[in-house]
């Protein structure tokens, strides 16, 4: 495959970027997008040039490294990561549009490469359970209902990717959080912090400067873990219940 | 290289084993939803909802154009009676227009401030532009400003009757076929129904997301019945000009 590539090329945090085209060949469509990337870059390399920085780690779509949005896209055209997109999704000949995940909390380090670590913040602030540690509990010392644990085992899935934050016009981070917040506010083991937690993430969250959520469902659509967009609403309902039970600080 | 962050000379550290004894002020809940993004979200969607439920009233009591002069103005006298002798002459109308008056400022605000948010969180868009979202999801911003625009218009019309010219006050019938004998009267009114449909459609099924009713399964049922209501009211509204234009209403 040969391919006509339109990438953000920007040196530094406070540096101008602009969108700079390359020409790809020999691409094969089993290839993923990363490896693609790497091809790319490994010609960069031999001439001499800067290759294209962009984050990575496990790919296998499980560690929430990767992202770049692809043709407008957030992980590009299928419900998947970026590292598991692959080639054969594209046509020879194409012409890609490959730009970092936009949002003011998200700010560029270095071409694709966005500073995520607000996440980090809104999970230091909540996304936690205090548990007894120094010697292993039973397995069913705390019994979970099935329903229970389906439902926590799919918020569960979230990888912090970002994908949410970078497809929504509001850069919300709310699909994220909720994934969070439900996760560990539908387990009995959550349930100590059940109101602090949701209140202090969305605190962090705001105070972070992501945007507001406008219903506008884009998230949802873009998440490679099918985190649903009613994920939102259930975290609004723990929001307005902690809020009217005094947010679970005792007086 | 570790960094001492606070040692014991650090003059701001609480004595050891000491516990202040205020423990921190609580926050106030009015405060912290305001304060908020998802709280205040839900300000505009409890406002949204209450002037929702007004607008349906408003509209089954606009109908009431097609049972002649006496029905319509009767009811707007019997309105102004209502709630006799324990509030005064037009007493529980000016609580309405109290409470009405409060919902929409709140609504505003609330949208006003939270957009302004939203677009700062996301100050550079992409170079490859997709078409995102239903085209009601897209007009709530400018869908909402025709609307509060509309409200100061159909104000100064049909109540304070400063730019109807041939209204007389107490004759609600007779002013309402006075607007709609109008070009322009007809189409700001028509314009803003269709607006008022499509932000229904989208707010409805958003308010219901907003306070925590929104799940999966409950999805199709919720945004049905936002269409409905939206198809319904907009109908309903426009029923009237459309009555008077055709010569049923006159
Ligand atoms: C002053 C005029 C108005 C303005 C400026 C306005 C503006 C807005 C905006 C910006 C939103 C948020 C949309 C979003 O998040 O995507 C909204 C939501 C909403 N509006 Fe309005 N609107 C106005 C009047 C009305 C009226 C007359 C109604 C009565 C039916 C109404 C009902 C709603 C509802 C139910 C919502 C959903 C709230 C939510 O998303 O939780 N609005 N409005
Ligand atoms: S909710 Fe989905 S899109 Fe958002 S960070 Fe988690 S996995 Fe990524
Ligand atoms: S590199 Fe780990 S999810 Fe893509």
């Amino acid at each position: 495959m040969r391919l006509t590539l339109r990438i953000w090329r920007q040196r530094g945090p406070e540096e101008p970027g602009a969108l700079t085209t390359y020409e790809v060949n020999g691409i094969s469509p089993e290839m993923s997008f990363l490896e693609m990337l790497d091809t790319l870059n490994e010609e960069l390399i031999l001439a001499g040039d800067e290759p294209i920085a962009f984050d990575h780690d496990c790919r296998e779509g499980i560690c929430g490294a990767c992202g770049m949005v692809i043709n407008g896209q957030a992980h590009g055209p299928e419900r998947t990561t970026t590292c598991q997109l692959h080639m054969r999704h594209f046509a020879d000949g194409d012409t890609i549009d490959v730009e970092p995940w936009r949002a003011a909390a998200f700010p560029v380090v270095k071409d694709l490469v966005v500073d995520r670590s607000a996440f980090d913040r809104i999970i230091g602030s909540g996304g936690f359970v205090s548990v007894p540690t120094g010697s292993a509990p039973d397995a069913h010392a705390t019994p979970v209902p099935k329903p229970v644990a389906d439902l926590a085992f799919e918020h569960a899935e979230c990888i912090g990717c970002g994908a949410c934050v970078a497809a929504c016009p509001n850069g919300s981070a709310m699909l994220f959080t909720s994934a969070k917040v439900v996760h560990l506010n539908s387990l009995p083991q959550g349930a100590p912090e059940r109101e602090s937690r949701v209140l202090d993430m969305v605190g962090t969250m705001d105070d972070e400067g992501f945007g507001g959520c406008t219903n506008t469902g884009e998230c949802a659509v873009a998440c490679p873990k099918g985190i649903p967009l009613q994920s939102i609403s259930r975290m609004n309902r723990e929001f307005l219940r902690a809020g009217l039970k005094g947010g679970g600080r005792a007086d | 290289m570790a960094v001492a962050i606070r040692t014991d000379a650090d003059p701001t550290r609480k004595p050891p084993g000491k516990p202040s004894r205020k423990p921190a002020r609580k926050p106030s809940f009015i405060g912290s939803v305001w304060r908020s993004t998802v709280g205040k979200k839900a300000v505009m969607a409890v406002t949204g909802l209450i002037m929702l439920a007004y607008l349906v009233a408003h509209m089954l009591a606009n109908l009431k154009v097609f049972l002649g002069p006496d029905d319509l103005n009767g009811y707007a006298h019997w309105l102004r009676t209502l709630g006799e002798p324990f509030l005064p002459h037009e007493g529980f109308l000016w609580l309405a227009r109290l409470a009405l008056l409060t919902t929409v400022v709140l609504h505003g605000v609330a949208a006003a401030q939270l957009s302004r948010r939203d677009l700062a969180a996301r100050p550079r868009g992409y170079a490859h532009q997709r078409r995102r979202a239903s085209y009601a999801t897209r007009t709530m911003r400018w869908g909402g400003v025709i609307l509060g625009l509309f409200i100061v218009w159909h104000v100064l019309d049909l109540t304070t009757l400063t730019v109807n010219e041939r209204a007389e006050p107490g004759h609600p019938y007779e002013n309402v076929v006075a607007t709609f004998s109008t070009w322009y009267g007809n189409a700001v009114y028509i314009t803003a129904m269709l607006a008022l449909g499509l932000h229904i459609r989208h707010g409805f099924w958003s308010a219901a997301q907003t306070l925590g009713a929104g799940r999966p399964r409950r999805d199709k049922a919720l945004k049905t019945a936002a269409n409905v209501l939206a198809a319904v009211l907009t109908c309903g509204f426009i029923a009237v000009p459309v009555g008077v234009m055709s010569g049923v209403v006159s």
